[in-house]
């Protein structure tokens, strides 16, 4: 294999593996700075253990995705090197302000929440949980307007061989940033709202801590309605713009090969990339895409075969992540309303509280579909329309990757075992209702080892 | 030009900032093993730098994406040129990082060890591997007119680079014991003094040879023949050096930390100002190397960043200096969260 193949392997691998961690903490620092201001204000003791039973979880999950976000952030100098010099100027800075801006206040803060227990007052050391909480949303701001760009470059001119910064706001602002922000901040919601309430359901059902968990199910599903809902909307949008940005990858995201008005949405398809056609075709909804995408039933539609072959991303995982990830939103949808009607009798729904602890990995399989959607099909471009992913990777000798790659994949293979076994661990042995006031047999260390 | 100039100051100072930062952080995970006796003291090694790790870690990602934003060339070809130590590096701050969480977190000396082990590890390495990185890059990397690398790892792993990493870790292992001795009492922090006072006069031994050999395998020393105030900067070095000595002698040991800090800034700083406007120099050929001037931004990027630099930094200091001044005091066991 080539050094440019293995390059992909490994930023493919290591940002996927970032990502199992990050909507998580994204999600958890609200909900948890929620619940302890909840416990500020009403002084309600149960709210307090909320608060460091979840955060017990949250910060697990938070070492992980700090660790694996410190090589992302140079990887683009080892294995991107011509990329980083392409577009440094632009995408370079963006990153830069994403660790000044944020990456700061989460976690220096983040230390502060978790020794300060007893040197700030109650009031100030919920305060401290929302600007970690406002860290973290602020460093996926910025990340993701670097990933906006990279998708619809904007504000730059092309100069000496170079992308130049010729207009930040425009940059910022994009159409493309924002839609991406607001479906991928509210997808990282729906993810910690169901990792809350499936928890909540497993303790449930053995009828352990019924108030606690109770409580907790029920903060969940606020959560969850709200951020469930804004992911379709959002995620509707989000086509619109690519419809208007990357016409190849919608065509791709519903393998439509030929150009036509009233463009339908198959339920099934099976794409038959040599021949340019679906071999199977299940269930076409006429002129559902053309309304979808350009909100007019006839509108055209732009089709594969119309895009130079070599242009083409590759449709089977494209389509399929995409589909997938549609599904899933429905059924989120579906599963939030269903906890409307249940919630006052939460305990006697088993059925329910079984399919809500099955489902906690279902908004982690729906976000890294989405991933794929976005970045497999912006292929073969690594920024869309200026430079091609083959002309981006780094002039190192394939054996350099090969072994970093081998290396990832143990080092991360241990990692994400160790990270998601301590998490069920404490997730399964619950709350420790006894702790005092100071964080200790919570967030610390349980007090009988100390 | 002068923004490019103010550019290459700023670089420095954030790894500068970085290197005080971290640098204890590391220097305490490099002595783990040998003052973590008992596991109180291992838990009190740990909790001196726990409410502050990640926010110092971060110096070095911000250090890391203003040479991204600023010399988009120079993070391109100096990263992917040391592409194997960079990837040590970060595999070892990977370990170090996810320990202090994991450590605790099951009662079974198995576990427990697996995590000491990885803060050690994850600790040295990186202090040693630092040091041999910008050792090399004061003598020159071998790296054509594309910026294409022609050596190995081993190629950085020449006497003067190995001196260079012994140098920073000396360093850190003295500007991490003063931390320690800081935040600690009873036996580990009599201990942690012990070491501060036996590493020091190792580290001015090394620190000589250092500057000697910089003259015979560098040209840092020609930007100070021209221009010989700049030789305060090994002065400000030097000073520290003595200053922390002092200090300890005299039981002051914040202001031992505050010296030990200046020592790694005026390190830092002699080979920046010796380097400059070179920020990574081709040991092949003088003409291929990059500098302040031939691998910047655009004048529009540097602009946008100096704003933003100089309003988040200030800003940033500000909220850690708060949060250090809360965890200023010594630790007690019930004050231990790791
Ligand atoms: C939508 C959100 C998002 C996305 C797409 C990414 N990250 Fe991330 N990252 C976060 C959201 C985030 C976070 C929520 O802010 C994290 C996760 C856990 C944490 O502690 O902060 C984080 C941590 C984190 C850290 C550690 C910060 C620290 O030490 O505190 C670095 C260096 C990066 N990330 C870098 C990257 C890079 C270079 C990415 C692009 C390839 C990337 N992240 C994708
Ligand atoms: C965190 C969520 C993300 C996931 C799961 C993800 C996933 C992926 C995947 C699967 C690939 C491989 C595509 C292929 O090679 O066929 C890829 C490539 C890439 N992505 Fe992302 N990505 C994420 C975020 C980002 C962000 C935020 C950026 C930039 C700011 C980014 C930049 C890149 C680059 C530079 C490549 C390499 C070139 C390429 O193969 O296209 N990614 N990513
Ligand atoms: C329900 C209907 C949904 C629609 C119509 C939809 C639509 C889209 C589209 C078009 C993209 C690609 C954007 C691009 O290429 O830049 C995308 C990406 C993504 N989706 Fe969805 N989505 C839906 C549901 C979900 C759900 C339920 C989740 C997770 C809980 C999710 C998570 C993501 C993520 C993480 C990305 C990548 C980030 C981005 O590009 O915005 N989506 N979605």
């Amino acid at each position: 294999m080539d050094a440019l193949l293995l390059s992909r392997f490994q930023f493919a691998a290591t940002t996927m593996f970032h990502f199992l961690f990050v909507p998580l903490t994204l999600g958890l620092s609200i909900i948890v700075a929620y619940m302890e201001t909840k416990y500020v204000r009403t002084g309600d003791k149960t709210y307090l253990d909320m608060t460091k039973f979840w955060a017990k979880l949250f910060l697990i999950n938070f070492a992980v995705g700090v660790v694996t976000g410190i090589t992302l952030e140079f990887q683009f100098g080892t294995n991107w090197s011509r990329y980083s010099a392409y577009v440094g100027d632009i995408f370079g800075s963006l990153l830069a302000i994403e660790a000044t801006a944020s990456f700061f206040l989460e976690s220096t803060l983040i230390g502060v929440w978790i020794f300060g227990w007893n040197k700030l007052s109650k009031k100030a050391h919920a305060a401290v949980m929302w600007m970690v909480a406002l860290g973290s949303h602020l460093s996926a701001v910025w990340i993701l307007v670097a990933n906006a760009w990279m998708q619809s470059p904007v504000g730059y001119t092309i100069r000496e061989g170079r992308a130049e910064l010729t207009d930040f706001a425009a940059v910022v602002t994009q159409k493309f940033a924002v839609v991406k922000i607001i479906h991928t901040i509210s997808s990282a919601m729906v993810l910690g709202a169901f990792f809350i309430m499936g928890i909540s359901a497993y303790h449930l059902l053995k009828k352990k801590n019924v108030h606690f968990f109770d409580r907790s199910f029920k903060t969940g599903l606020g959560f969850a309605v709200v951020s469930s809902l804004v992911v379709f909307i959002m995620g509707d949008l989000n086509g619109v713009v690519v419809g208007e940005k990357q016409p190849a990858k919608l065509a791709a995201m519903e393998s439509l090969w030929e150009t036509q008005k009233a463009a339908p949405v198959y339920l099934f398809a099976w794409p038959d990339e040599e021949n340019g056609r679906n071999t199977i075709e299940i269930g076409p909804i006429p002129g559902a895409l053309s309304l979808l995408v350009k909100h007019d039933f006839n509108a055209e539609i732009k089709g594969l075969n119309d895009f130079p072959k070599e242009e083409h991303p590759p449709v089977l995982i494209t389509s399929f992540a995409f589909k997938g990830m549609v599904g899933l939103g429905a059924v989120f949808i579906l599963l939030s309303i269903a906890g409307l009607f249940l919630k006052d009798k939460l305990v006697n729904s088993p059925l329910y509280l079984k399919i809500m602890v099955a489902a906690i990995p279902l908004p982690y399989l729906a976000i890294q579909l989405g991933w794929l959607v976005t970045e497999i099909g912006r292929q073969p471009w690594i920024v869309y329309g200026l430079m091609k992913t083959a002309e981006a990777d780094s002039p190192i000798a394939a054996s350099q990757v090969g072994i970093s790659l081998a290396a990832f994949i143990i080092v991360y293979g241990l990692l994400g075992l160790a990270g998601f076994y301590l998490i069920a661990r404490k997730a399964i042995q619950g709350p420790d209702l006894d702790g005092d006031d100071n964080g200790h047999g919570a967030i610390g260390r349980p007090l009988k080892t100390a | 030009m002068a923004l490019q100039n103010i550019w290459f100051l700023l670089w420095g100072l954030l790894w500068a900032i970085y290197f005080i930062t971290d640098g204890f952080d590391l220097g305490i995970g490099s002595l783990y093993p040998f003052l973590g006796k008992s596991d109180e003291d291992k838990r009190t090694m740990i909790n001196a730098m726990g409410p502050v790790w990640d926010g110092n870690q971060v110096w070095l990602l911000t250090a890391g994406g203003v040479t991204f934003a600023a010399f988009p060339l120079v993070y391109a070809v100096m990263f992917s040129s040391l592409y194997t130590a960079l990837m040590l590096i970060l595999f070892a701050l990977i370990i170090r990082g996810v320990s202090f969480e994991f450590r605790h977190k099951i009662d079974d000396p198995k576990w427990t060890k697996i995590w000491d082990t990885c803060i050690f590890v994850g600790s040295v390495l990186p202090a040693i591997l630092f040091g041999v990185a910008f050792a090399n890059i004061f003598r020159g990397i071998p790296f054509d007119h594309e910026g294409v690398y022609q050596g190995t790892l081993l190629t950085l792993l020449n006497p003067y680079g190995l001196l260079g990493g012994l140098l920073f870790l000396l360093l850190f292992l003295q500007h991490g014991s003063l931390w320690l001795s800081l935040r600690s009492q009873g036996p580990i922090h009599d201990r942690a003094i012990k070491t501060a006072n036996g590493i020091w006069p190792v580290l001015l031994v090394v620190a000589v040879v250092f500057l000697i050999a910089s003259w015979f395998a560098t040209r840092l020393y020609d930007n100070y023949l021209a221009n010989p105030v700049l030789f305060v900067i090994v002065l400000l070095a030097v000073a520290g050096l003595f200053g922390a000595k002092v200090f300890l002698a005299r039981k002051e040991i914040f202001k031992a930390w505050v010296a030990s800090a200046v020592t790694i800034i005026g390190c830092t700083f002699f080979g920046v100002v010796g380097l400059f406007p070179n920020l990574f120099p081709s040991s092949i050929d003088p003409a291929y190397s990059l500098t302040a001037h031939n691998a910047s931004s655009s004048p529009l990027t540097l602009k946008i960043m100096l704003f933003v630099v100089l309003f988040f930094v200030p800003l940033v200091l500000a909220y850690q200096i708060w949060s250090y001044h809360l965890f200023k005091d010594k630790i007690r066991t019930e004050d231990m969260m790791y």
